[in-house]
């Protein structure tokens, strides 16, 4: 049977000079709506000449931590104003459970709360350092990555292939649906600006040369990258963040084996190889996007749009395309991995790896972009 | 005679706190325990203990409302927890606290946050009340001043303990331990030992520890179930240090003496 709750009642009585008695009864639980400790403190200015307080707890039916923690905030203001407690009139376990709080040495004293905001010029130290680690981690992972290709080319690579297949399908056959749409929706948008600009000249046949050669060159690879990259680069950096947290990389190094070519080498492999793939099945979405705009709102036969494409797009351009793919590609494993190897020990430091591979890929992509663009026209590839 | 007010105690003192009648349950397919019947009295130290992979800590999730039984009843202070809907049921669940066997500490928030949540959720405190009951559950554990500490700043067994400091956030009737002193170092391992019994016998919690650490449950039990691996049910109840002399059944001596068949000889 619970006992019923009653609200909680706070007092204070003189019945001696400077000496005074705080009465404490009914229901001093948690759930109650309990007095703040600045009663406390109101009452005791009313009685400045106060010098000893002792406690009256007859009428208390029932207490826990809020009682506790009130009595033991309320000794700390007697303490400074010089005030006397006796605990006598408080319950057994309660004077237990306060001096159990008090027994333990406080080895926590001086952490973080006591530490003041760190000045600008700390601060910016510290960030170069942590840019100085960063970049070198970024290195020694290039490095390693490296020497995992190299093993991996002869032969000597330490991973399982059924890995591999399970990553090819996972990030190429199964992101072909969402691939697939976002292609198809972009060739619209690009079948629309395009239409809505040339109908004025009356060459709306360009349509097909605008649409083809945009997502051919670059359109197709990038919507095919940014896709993996919130999909697949982030599911890469969440999976072996977590493997870090469980130990599990830790578990393969003290095996002998080593996690660039048991995880991150799987993962590079398998983008490299289904990036370019899912940019040819890109294009052709993209270019049925265009078509559907051509032949529906610029009165295009559908022969004809495809036989302007086919025109307009060459080998050259088919193979900017699948090299910017392939570079794509590696940026999103690479990223995804970088960030889960980096990953701290904890549930929110996953959180961060994967939003810090999304950033990372895109921010790199778009800037591989740039100088492909710049490199294919250097060397008339384009 | 200690009273209500001594100890903060508010149910009659001789109501089971919980009662398990005829409880079967396991995973999918898997059977993990069955008929399992037993009380747990207020302000007990009760043991579930067994060998590993017995079931213990799935009796737990039974019984913390985590894992609905596939039989059985389990009543908290009478009332039937798995007959009840969602929300009564929640409300029930609020009456434990559980130091899960990792700690499973929040690790987003600062400890003080992590003691703090379930007292914004379900007090009107103020936020100096939530703090200064926070600083002072951390104090009980031998953790003052690391409130603004995040558990990956802290070792795993400082985050048991902060743990237990989250259990008892609420002033729960019942706090379950699972495996407080696994993976601690003896003196922490004793120490715990030692705060279970300060707190059940300031605060009158029962205290429900899962445990197969024998050094712990001669420390702490008042009262314990031994569960079996092999039978998936329960061999016997009682005070383990009688059971172990006593026990008519040798795997319950044998578990109890290190492996040794015991005072008894062979059932």
């Amino acid at each position: 049977m619970t006992v019923t709750a009653t609200p909680p009642t706070l007092a204070l009585a003189r019945h001696e000079p400077r000496r005074a008695t705080v009465s404490i009864g009914g229901t001093w639980r948690v759930t109650q709506r309990l007095p703040r400790l600045a009663r406390a403190r109101e009452l005791l200015d009313q009685s400045p000449d106060t010098t000893q307080l002792d406690f009256d707890t007859t009428a208390l039916t029932d207490w826990d931590s809020g009682l506790v923690t009130f009595i033991a905030g309320l000794e700390q203001v007697c303490r400074e104003r010089g005030i006397r407690c006796d605990p006598q009139g408080l319950p057994a376990g309660l004077r237990k459970l306060l001096g159990l709080a008090r027994s333990v040495p406080q080895t926590g004293r001086g952490g973080h709360a006591m530490q003041a905001a760190p000045s600008f010029i700390r601060r910016l130290g510290s960030d170069s350092l942590d840019l100085i680690k960063s970049t070198g981690e970024i290195m020694e992972f290039f490095g390693e990555g490296t020497l995992a290709f190299r093993n991996f080319v002869l032969g000597r690579a330490r991973f399982r292939r059924s890995d591999l297949w399970l990553i090819m399908q996972e990030s190429g056959a199964d992101a072909l649906p969402i691939v697939g749409l976002v292609s198809f929706l972009v060739g619209i948008i690009l079948g629309y600006i395009g239409d809505q600009q040339l109908k004025d000249f009356g060459a709306q046949i360009y349509v097909a040369d605008l649409v083809g050669l945009a997502t051919v060159i670059q359109m197709g690879a990038l919507v095919t990258a940014i896709v993996l990259s919130g999909r697949t680069g982030a599911a890469f950096a969440a999976q072996i963040g977590t493997m870090q947290v469980n130990e599990e990389i830790d578990a393969l190094r003290t095996l002998g084996i080593s996690p660039m070519e048991f995880l991150v080498l799987p993962r590079m492999l398998a983008l490299i190889a289904m990036t370019p793939l899912l940019a040819i099945y890109a294009d052709l979405l993209g270019i049925l996007g265009g078509a559907f705009v051509g032949t529906v709102v610029g009165s295009l036969t559908l022969a004809a749009y495809l036989t302007e494409t086919q025109i307009a797009i060459g080998w050259n351009h088919i193979i900017q395309g699948l090299i910017a793919a392939t570079v794509y590609g590696a940026i999103v494993a690479a990223s995804g991995c970088l960030r889960g190897m980096q990953c701290g020990r904890s549930a929110a430091a996953v959180g961060q790896a994967t939003t810090s591979a999304v950033v990372t890929s895109i921010v790199f992509i778009v800037i591989a972009a740039a100088v492909l663009t710049i490199l294919f026209d250097a060397t008339g590839l384009s | 005679m200690t009273t209500a007010a001594d100890t903060g105690a508010s149910i009659a003192p001789d109501s089971p706190q919980i009662r398990l009648e005829g409880i079967t349950l396991g995973y999918g397919d898997t059977l993990v325990q069955k008929d399992l019947s037993f009380d747990i009295r207020r302000g007990d130290v009760f043991v579930i203990m067994g060998g590993s992979g017995c079931g213990k800590s799935t009796v737990m999730r039974c019984v913390t409302g985590l894992l609905e039984p596939w039989a059985g009843r389990v009543l908290l202070q009478g009332e039937s927890l798995w007959e009840q809907p969602p929300a009564a049921r929640s409300m029930l669940m609020r009456r434990n606290g559980v130091m899960y066997q990792s700690g499973a500490l929040w690790s987003s928030m600062t400890l003080e946050e992590n003691i703090c949540l379930p007292l914004e959720q379900y007090t009107d405190l103020a936020p100096e009340q939530m703090r200064a009951i926070a600083e002072y559950k951390l104090a009980l554990v031998g953790l003052a001043g690391y409130g603004d500490y995040y558990p990956s700043e802290i070792s795993g067994g400082m985050r048991k303990r902060v743990g237990v400091a989250r259990a008892m956030a609420l002033d729960p009737d019942t706090l379950f331990f699972d495996e407080p002193s696994a993976g601690l170092d003896p003196i922490s391992a004793r120490r715990l030992d030692e705060l279970i019994l300060e707190l059940r016998d300031s605060l009158g919690t029962t205290m429900v520890v899962i445990t197969h650490e024998l050094d712990s449950i001669f420390t702490i039990a008042d009262d314990s179930v031994f569960l079996d691996a092999e039978t998936k049910t329960m061999l016997a109840t009682g005070n383990p240090r009688e059971l172990r002399e006593h026990s008519p059944i040798a795997q319950v001596r044998t578990f109890l003496n290190r492996g040794e068949a015991g005072a008894y000889g062979s059932a």
